[in-house]
């Protein structure tokens, strides 16, 4: 009560908005990201409530495209690419290392403003008028023919992008640099590796789509043939270019998710990750391995066989360390002594979805089936498995894991289970039927279909409708909770990691005397110390 | 870093790369087939080089730099060996 922490040190507005305390920050990110969240969200329900109906009955085509692109461009750029590296990744990866902050921390703040200016120039965007190109801005549609704000949005995606280039490289230095006395790379919590993976990733990738949108603003407006082959250019350069970034892209979506995994898992079952090295290294390994599959978005674009059978080899070759790390959470489930608090039933939400995820992924890297497979629900099945079930899911059981650190209070255990089941339960009401339809042919994209889809897709939008309240349900408990919750110790789940040794919440500078670190992560105690105190 | 004069090196590697940029023009210009894209590339390669070493003062950075350079570098090549690729091979 007396202590100040980075909560109580000042209550002014400006204290906010000009802070450099990567705690500050995170919270800022949260705000912003609980946002763009919700604001998707909408867009998703809009869809599924039109989609219940085998008729046109609640939009037109057009704004029926406009919403797809809308959900689509506001849940992967404003959403999934920052969630976890700018909230969870902010808050706790100094604390994990022991630092004061991240490295640079005007960086940090800076980042942040940039996303909100991308985030506002696209919001603009899609108020003035919308997008109706899908979150690819494919060409010649982006080029040629879409009258809306194309270059509106593709500037605000241009600027976040500027955003992940910043806090990758931040993130790359601090944990180069910042590392408490003894904490050695393999000292390092898995949550670290995969960050640090991400950020090679944000690094490396980002650029490479800001250039492409220029040379979509340039072609638009200026005329000059780079897809266009009446002037000169090719029509694959853009899916090329475009695929180069955003395959790794679905890694910078992925990847923070399984670092909070190893987090959770080894928490509630009480033991070290298994194979620490080889899930370490496998999350470089898909960093890596993630910059040479892009093709196999393209496999019915005409790209040669030669170069469909590379793309389709190294995709199988990808799941590999994937894999490696399923069955390493598997291994340390085995013989743990298991707790099932909601960050533990979101873990294991996670394994489950994110598996189903990766084989359907597998089948779809099979030419064979990719044709036929390509652009229809399939499709829309494999990637929200992966990018919902896998990193929204992570994404929940980082924030009730690392929540009382966050905010020093404790929720409703019994409030945050019931959302984690009902999130696990409608979200395979949503999406499981949508594998169904989409081998039997439904496209994706879609508005109007033939009637004998509409009971796999009653049953979705069904689960829709659970999801969604299951999504707002941690707006209530988590929201009474910060008011009204019993206060935290400063390490509520008896945890090993450094986060837990300072108080919660954390200080300004995060701990009154610099931790050393001695001993390898994840060494729990066999049981829990005593049953956590819970409200 | 509170230099005000640019110094000699970075005058002399500026006007070297403006000197490259008239070759390739001029390069282009003169119909050689296959050995145009060659050059081309080339001239690139070397202009490349340039700007690493000397804007960005790769000559004298410790490894870690280069590594993330170098890296930089590789996934480029990574993108134009597989894109090129395709290109090639289109039936
Ligand atoms: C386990 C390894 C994975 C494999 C082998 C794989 C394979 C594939 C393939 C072949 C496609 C193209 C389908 C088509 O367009 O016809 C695809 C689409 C997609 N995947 Fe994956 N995937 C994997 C993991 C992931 C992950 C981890 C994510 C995201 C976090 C992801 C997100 C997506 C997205 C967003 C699309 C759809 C793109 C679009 O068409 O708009 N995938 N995946
Ligand atoms: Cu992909």
């Amino acid at each position: 009560m007396t202590e100040l922490n980075y909560l109580t040190a000042n209550y002014t507005l400006r204290s906010w908005f000009f802070t450099t305390d990567h705690k500050r920050i995170a919270i800022l990110y949260f705000a912003s990201l609980t946002l763009f969240f919700f604001i998707g969200g909408a867009g998703a329900t809009a869809m599924r409530i039109e989609l219940a109906t085998p008729q046109a009955d609640l939009v037109s085509d057009d704004i029926y495209n406009r919403l797809f692109t809308m959900h689509g461009i506001i849940m992967v750029w404003f959403f999934l690419i920052p969630s976890i590296p700018n909230t969870l990744g902010n808050f706790i990866a100094p604390l994990m290392i022991g630092a004061r902050d991240l490295a640079f921390p005007r960086l940090n703040l800076l980042s942040w403003y940039i996303f909100m200016l991308g985030g506002s120039v696209t919001l603009f965007a899609i108020l003035a008028g919308g997008i109706d190109t899908g979150w690819t801005f494919y060409t010649p549609f982006s080029t040629l023919y879409s009258n809306s704000y194309v270059m509106v949005a593709a500037a605000g995606v241009f600027i976040a992008g500027f955003s992940s280039i910043l806090t990758g490289l931040n993130f790359i230095v601090t944990i180069h640099r910042l590392r408490a006395p003894g904490l050695t790379w393999y000292r390092l919590p898995l949550f670290l590796w995969s960050l640090y993976a991400t950020s090679v990733i944000l690094v490396l990738a980002t650029p490479v789509l800001a250039i492409t949108l220029v040379l979509i603003a340039v072609e638009r407006c200026f005329g000059v043939g780079f897809f266009d082959p009446r002037i000169g250019g090719d029509p694959l350069l853009f899916q090329h270019l475009f695929w180069f970034y955003s395959h790794p892209a679905v890694y910078i979506m992925i990847l923070p998710g399984m670092g909070v995994i190893n987090e959770l898992i080894s928490c509630f079952s009480r033991k070290q990750v298994f194979g620490y090295k080889f899930v370490a290294w496998a999350s470089l390994a898909i960093a890596a391995l993630g910059f040479l599959v892009w093709g196999h978005h393209m496999f019915v674009t005409g790209q040669s066989l030669v170069a469909s059978l590379v793309f389709s080899f190294m995709s199988f070759v990808v799941a590999v360390p994937s894999a490696i790390k399923v069955f390493n959470w598997t291994a340390t489930l085995h013989k743990g002594s298991l707790r099932f608090d909601a960050p533990m039933l979101y873990a294991l939400a996670f394994i489950g979805l994110f598996t189903i995820g990766g084989l359907t992924g597998l089948f779809l890297a099979c030419l064979a089936f990719d044709v036929h497979a390509t652009d229809t629900y399939f499709v829309v099945a494999h990637f929200h498995y992966i990018m919902v079930g896998g990193m929204v899911t992570a994404y929940f059981g980082g924030l009730h894991y690392w929540w009382p650190k966050i905010t020093g209070r404790l929720y409703s255990e019994y409030w945050a289970r019931t959302a984690a089941v009902l999130i696990f339960f409608g979200f395979n009401l949503t999406f499981f039927p949508q594998f169904i339809l989409g081998a039997e042919g439904m496209p994706r994209r879609y508005h109007v279909y033939p009637p004998e889809f509409q009971l796999w897709n009653v049953l979705s939008s069904g689960g829709a409708t659970i999801l969604a309240a299951a999504y707002l349900l941690p707006l209530f408990y988590l929201g009474y909770s910060v008011f009204f919750g019993a206060r935290a110790s400063a390490n509520p789940w008896d945890a090993p990691g450094l986060e837990w040794q300072t108080s919660s919440p954390p200080p300004e500078h995060n701990f009154d005397i610099q931790p050393v670190v001695t001993r390898a992560p994840y060494q729990y105690s066999r049981n829990f110390e005593a049953e956590p105190q819970n409200a | 870093m509170t230099q005000h004069r640019p110094s000699l090196p970075l005058v002399v590697a500026w006007l070297g790369l403006m000197g490259l940029l008239a070759l390739t023009v001029a390069t282009a210009y003169v119909p050689l087939g296959a050995v145009n894209a060659i050059i081309a590339i080339g001239i690139g390669i070397i202009k490349a080089t340039l700007v690493a070493a000397i804007f960005m003062e790769l000559r004298s950075r410790d490894a870690l730099t280069l590594v993330f350079a170098g890296a930089g570098l590789f996934w480029l090549g990574i993108l134009l060996w597989l894109g090129l690729m395709d290109f090639l091979t289109r039936a």
